[in-house]
């Protein structure tokens, strides 16, 4: 949302200049244990507090879940999903945002220079003033999360409360779960206590309990610990192997390359003709030919 | 509470909610403690991430609870009894109690008198006539110095041990699985799991609530599983217990407080018709211990009344005058707020002050209370928020379909502050005071309280001052002692509600000192007296606001022996005891069952440990005293004697409306004491025509009819909501968004379906039933969408003890529509 904070920002969205690199910070990462998460969307209530959002007062369609969907004014959710265990039943409840990846495909996608970063502690930020609303970091996401506003035709998505971060407090969602379903940390340590979640779930019968990180976009600042790890789709489609889109990756790994190429060469060709010819200069034929040109483009009147 | 009195001899939780953390297995039945108290609910998550503790939830719909439980079942609603009556005989018959502490701590080995029976659905001593019972038979056989006979062998067909086996033999698993449709191997799994917990290191904590306390035998609920509790000997002990979680932050505080219309503060009886005077009152009351060298700490009764009636009337409560005994009202009828409404039914109550209460959505059958309030001259609402009560005169379409030109009825708003613009106190499900601050102030006229109330009462007072009137005196004498009268104080009331010396009382054995000064504040109870010379304005709440400040206010998180109890954390009553009848923690010698999580013990010359022991902390183990101190017997009743109105034992009753008839005594169906007042039984439905069980509850998302009012609640959960199982939804055609009708005998609502694999079609008594769930918030007024108030569905009818009515099983039918009429 802001770049009025003290994290050093590591990648820039089509942005070549190199970064700072002289702090270090420690990645972070929010760790959220489905197998104590009761969905009473205290974090959702917090995620509005503190980033003072209000979506509609909206209608039930049927489910638990409302907002029904991420909106730009829900940058987090419940989602509920129902499913038959063998003869037992499971309520699967996802809090539902931002992964913060790795390998974002948002930054990858976006062609506006600054308008998404990733810090060096791992939080990825919409930079909302150079946002140009374009809608490729949507398509870039490989967990469909953010959503360009109607109002000022800018993305939206959850900032791992990095203004919070950026002070040393935790997210607000983490700080209002009341059954510390949703822990905050390095990323060392969350996977440290992940490991003590999953001996537990595997000592209560939950031999698939696994951790999600996912390496498809090279893991994750928000991890969730799973008790059927074995069907993460089975929690309201979280993908089992996310991976960034091929048109996104064709775009920064081929396409954009080439076109950076493309003008790369321009440059050199414009350089090579100044030093052969000199500069360009406008000649009077060259204005005549120009405001004919543009007396056709404009009907006449001119 | 009024199950747990009659059961142990205080009606509150016995634990403490971070005590919770220490059990080895949460049972959530009669309650959704995730969903209703997601806060309270982290110390179930601490025990099973630290104490390696397993949660088990019985529930008619899989739950939030359920979601992160070890093990899950279901249960039809309404068959509570029938369940734990199933697990009481399989705890007897597989030898899985604890049984020291049975023998000890429990009235097992009592031998109860000739005559007491119980034969095809009714105890001895049933009336036909007056549709009640002769409870004497249901009591004691005494020796010839008053005390009760026992046996501790148990063998004595009529000790209580062989009696509570006799009376669930009949509670086979089988049998269970026909009443309650729980799977006979899910019930076993169950009832193996809570044995377990019979070995003295182990133990297990019911959490419970409306879930339980919501239907026409409401205190047998939780009086059922209060036994299971007792055989397992997890009373008194760390992490067990039976812990009523309370729904609004200061319910606790309401029942303490004696807000109800038969009780005075403290758990104090007000006087019936028959109590003509004060000897007589306090004749009956006078808690003869019924077993050697027991402590029946009731027997104080008269320094706490007397301590309260002059905390009320001051100088002018006398010996004289009995302390003013006669300027109490005397009650004739309990005038609870069912039959409140049943006399403004009947046009016998005129004038209604309602003070942070919204009845007209929370009490049973909206069209009722709908004809009962137009009948009103006024109504006064006392209320921070404007509640559907408020504006019961207004049309809203079908959601409030009256005619507001045929209502007479001048309504009177008195906008009050919430918590938060207010200092004072709340008590919690725990029994911990709490002091609060303002943390703002209230906007437009809103008022405190307190402060509406005192210009109340002060303008009554100057109309009787000036005109006189009937029966003046109680209103005239009021003792009214605060800096400005027309403002008192949070803390003036504490400080009054905790107590001091009125006249100081010299001390017997050196009459150069002084046992109590007069003006100073009490440190406790045990200094009441009652001759006059000390006031108090509710007995078990003395110890908070001493002479060493507010002990209320105190916030050191210390926990010295890691027990959860944070001693210095707030105040709890009673005398800051965090877990009641702690003593029963420990074996007859004094040394704790279990050495894990100790709460108190004998260390040769007194009772220690890190909570505030609940007994003589001198009396020695060898002298016999039991744990349970406030009753007369000083054990545990598994025998309620004539406490509660049904017997002494539970027995599985249907609800009222019930698709079945009660398989085990059908002519006797539905409990015979139930409240029903005549001109509801023709509103009760029957299968025939409402084939389907309801039940109504509350979501995370909202608290009551009060989180409407708040944007971001409304945008969790914006619009009324009906949850049917699949198979129901089959049958009928019903897809998750489409709306619904559903219809009782009362009244009908509309609202969008939740299909869900979680409300199950069971099999009982060989058919299928399918229930359906009724969450509770919406309503006419407030940010979400206009709803139905639930309340248009429930039976008018109450628990036989208690009054609560039955919102947790009735009978509904329910039909698929195109499109909803408004």
């Amino acid at each position: 949302m802001s770049t009025l904070q003290s994290l050093d920002i590591k990648r820039r969205s089509a942005t070549t200049a190199p970064s700072p690199s002289v702090r270090e910070s420690a990645e972070v990462a929010k760790l959220i244990d489905i197998s104590k998460c009761i969905g009473c969307k205290a974090c959702q209530a917090a995620c509005m507090e503190w980033n003072d959002l209000r979506d509609e007062v909206g209608h039930n369609v049927g489910v638990y879940d409302n907002p029904a969907d991420l909106t730009p004014a829900s940058w987090t959710v419940m989602r509920f999903n129902e499913i038959e265990v063998g003869e037992n039943l499971a309520w699967l409840i996802r809090k539902d945002g931002c992964m913060h990846c790795s390998e974002p495909g948002c930054l990858k996608a976006c062609p506006s220079p600054g308008a998404i970063v990733q810090y060096a502690n791992g939080i990825v930020d919409f930079i909302s003033e150079n946002c140009i609303g374009c809608g490729y970091c949507v398509k870039g996401c490989p967990f469909n999360i953010p959503r360009i506003s109607a109002r000022d035709q800018k993305a939206y998505k959850c900032s791992l409360c990095s203004d919070r971060v950026a002070v040393g407090q935790i997210p607000a969602c983490a700080k209002a779960c009341p059954t510390q379903a949703i822990y905050f940390g390095t990323k060392t340590d969350m996977k440290n206590h992940a490991d003590g979640r999953l001996q537990d779930l595997k000592s209560r019968g939950y031999q698939t309990a696994a951790l999600y990180d996912p390496p498809g976009v090279g893991g994750t600042h928000v991890m969730y610990v799973l008790p059927y790890g074995d069907r993460p789709t089975d929690y309201s489609g979280l993908p089992a192997n996310p991976r960034i889109s091929p048109l996104v990756e064709l775009w920064k790994g081929m396409a954009k390359p080439v076109a950076l190429a493309g003008i790369g060469l321009a440059a050199l060709l414009g350089f090579f003709h100044y030093v052969t010819k000199g500069p360009n200069e406008v000649e009077e034929e060259d204005e005549e030919k120009a405001r004919a040109m543009a007396d056709r483009e404009n009907g006449g009147r001119s | 509470m009024a199950s747990l009195a009659p059961t142990f001899g205080r009606g509150a939780m016995t634990n403490t909610w971070g005590d919770i953390k220490n059990t080895n297995l949460v049972v959530i039945m009669g309650g959704n403690a995730a969903e209703a108290h997601p806060c309270g609910f982290k110390w179930v998550t601490e025990a099973k991430a630290h104490n390696a503790a397993k949660l088990l939830v019985i529930d008619p719909r899989f739950t939030r609870s359920a979601a992160v439980a070890d093990l899950y079942m279901p249960i039809r609603p309404g068959t509570d009894i029938a369940f734990l009556g199933g697990v009481i005989k399989y705890l007897l018959d597989n030898d899985k109690i604890q049984k020291e502490y049975v023998l000890n701590y429990t009235n097992a080995a009592y031998i109860v008198k000739q005559g007491y029976g119980f034969q095809e659905g009714l105890f001895s001593g049933w009336n036909e006539e007056r549709k009640d019972y002769d409870r004497s038979s249901w009591d004691y056989e005494l020796d010839e110095q008053g005390y009760v006979k026992i046996d501790n062998t148990l063998t004595d067909p009529r000790c209580v041990y062989q009696l509570m086996k006799q009376h669930y033999s009949r509670y086979t698993p089988e049998m269970v699985e026909r009443i309650c449709g729980t799977p006979k191997d899910k019930f076993l799994m169950a009832a193996q799991w809570m044995a377990e917990t019979s070995a003295p290191d182990k133990a297990m904590t019911s959490m419970y609530a409306l879930g339980w306390t919501q239907h026409s035998k409401g205190s047998q609920n939780i009086r059922a599983m209060a036994m299971v509790q007792l055989l397992l000997g997890n009373i008194g002990v760390a992490g067990g217990g039976m812990n009523a979680l309370r729904g609004h932050s200061n319910i606790q505080g309401l029942t303490d407080l004696g807000l109800m219309s038969n009780l005075l503060p403290g758990y104090l009886n007000l006087p019936v018709d028959a109590e003509v005077d004060y000897a007589t009152y306090i004749g009956r009351r006078n808690f003869k211990p019924m077993r050697p060298g027991q402590l029946s700490y009731w027997q104080n009764y008269s320094k706490f009344f007397v301590s309260f009636q002059k905390a009320m009337y001051g100088k002018a409560a006398t010996k004289d005058n009995e302390f003013a005994y006669q300027w109490l009202p005397k009650l004739d009828v309990v005038y609870d707020v069912l039959r409140a409404f049943e006399l403004m039914h009947q046009g016998k109550l005129n004038g209604y002050i309602c003070q942070g209460f919204n009845p007209l959505m929370s009490f049973p059958n909206k069209a009722k209370l709908t004809a009962a309030l137009s009948k009103l001259k006024f109504l006064v609402t006392i209320d921070p928020l404007s509640t559907e009560t408020s504006e019961f005169w207004q049309n809203h379409g079908r959601y409030n379909d009256v005619k507001p030109e045929d209502i007479q009825t001048e309504v009177f708003r008195l906008p009050s502050t919430c918590f938060a613009e207010e200092e004072g106190s709340l008590t919690n499900s725990g029994r911990w005071l709490q002091w609060h601050w303002k943390g703002a102030d209230a906007p437009g006229e809103a008022r405190e309280d307190i402060r509406i109330m005192a210009d109340i009462y002060r303008r009554i007072r100057g109309l009787y001052a000036k005109e006189g009137g009937t029966f003046a005196d109680p209103v005239l004498n009021l003792h009214w002692p605060y800096r400005l009268p027309d403002e008192p104080t949070a803390e003036e009331i504490a400080r009054e509600t905790n107590g001091y010396v009125v006249e100081s009382v010299p001390d017997p054995n050196d009459p150069s000192k002084m046992l109590l000064t007069a003006g100073l504040q009490l440190d406790g109870f045990a200094q009441l007296r009652d001759d006059g010379s000390t006031a108090c304005g509710c007995w078990i709440y003395s110890g908070s606001f001493t002479e060493r400040g507010n002990m209320m206010a105190r916030r050191d998180t210390a926990d010295p022996y890691d027990t959860g109890l944070a001693p210095n954390w707030a105040w709890c009553w009673p005398a800051n005891r965090r877990v009641l009848y702690n003593r029963a923690s420990c074996d007859a010698q004094g040394q704790p069952f279990n050495p894990k999580h100790r709460l108190v013990w004998w260390n040769g010359s007194r009772w220690t440990g890190p909570d505030v022991p609940d007994f003589v902390v001198t009396s020695k183990p060898s002298d016999g005293m039991g744990p349970f101190i406030m009753n007369a017997e000083g054990t545990a009743r598994l025998f309620t004697r004539g406490m509660l109105r049904e017997g002494p034992f539970p027995e599985h009753y249907e609800a009222m409306e019930a698709p079945i008839a009660n398989p085990l005594h059908p002519k006797v169906s539905a409990n015979p004491v139930a409240r029903v007042f005549p001109g509801d039984r023709a509103t009760f439905g029957t299968a025939a025509d409402f084939p389907y069980v309801a039940t109504t509850y509350r979501l995370t998302e909202h608290f009551h009819y009060w989180s409407k009012h708040t944007k971001i609640n409304a945008i969790l959960q914006p619009q009324q909501f009906v949850e049917i199982g699949e198979a129901l939804a089959r049958e009928k055609g019903i897809k998750a968004g489409d709306w619904v009708r559903v219809r009782s005998k009362r009244g009908d609502i509309e609202a969008v379906a939740v299909v869900t694999k979680r409300i199950k079609a069971l099999q009982v008594d060989g058919r299928t039933v399918h229930t359906v769930g009724l969450p509770i918030h919406w309503g006419f007024v407030g940010q979400t969408r206009k709803g139905y108030a639930t309340n248009t569905l429930t039976p008018f009818v109450g628990d036989a003890n208690i009054e609560t009515p039955e919102f947790k099983a009735f009978l509904v039918n329910v039909e698929r529509l195109s499109a909803p009429s408004v």
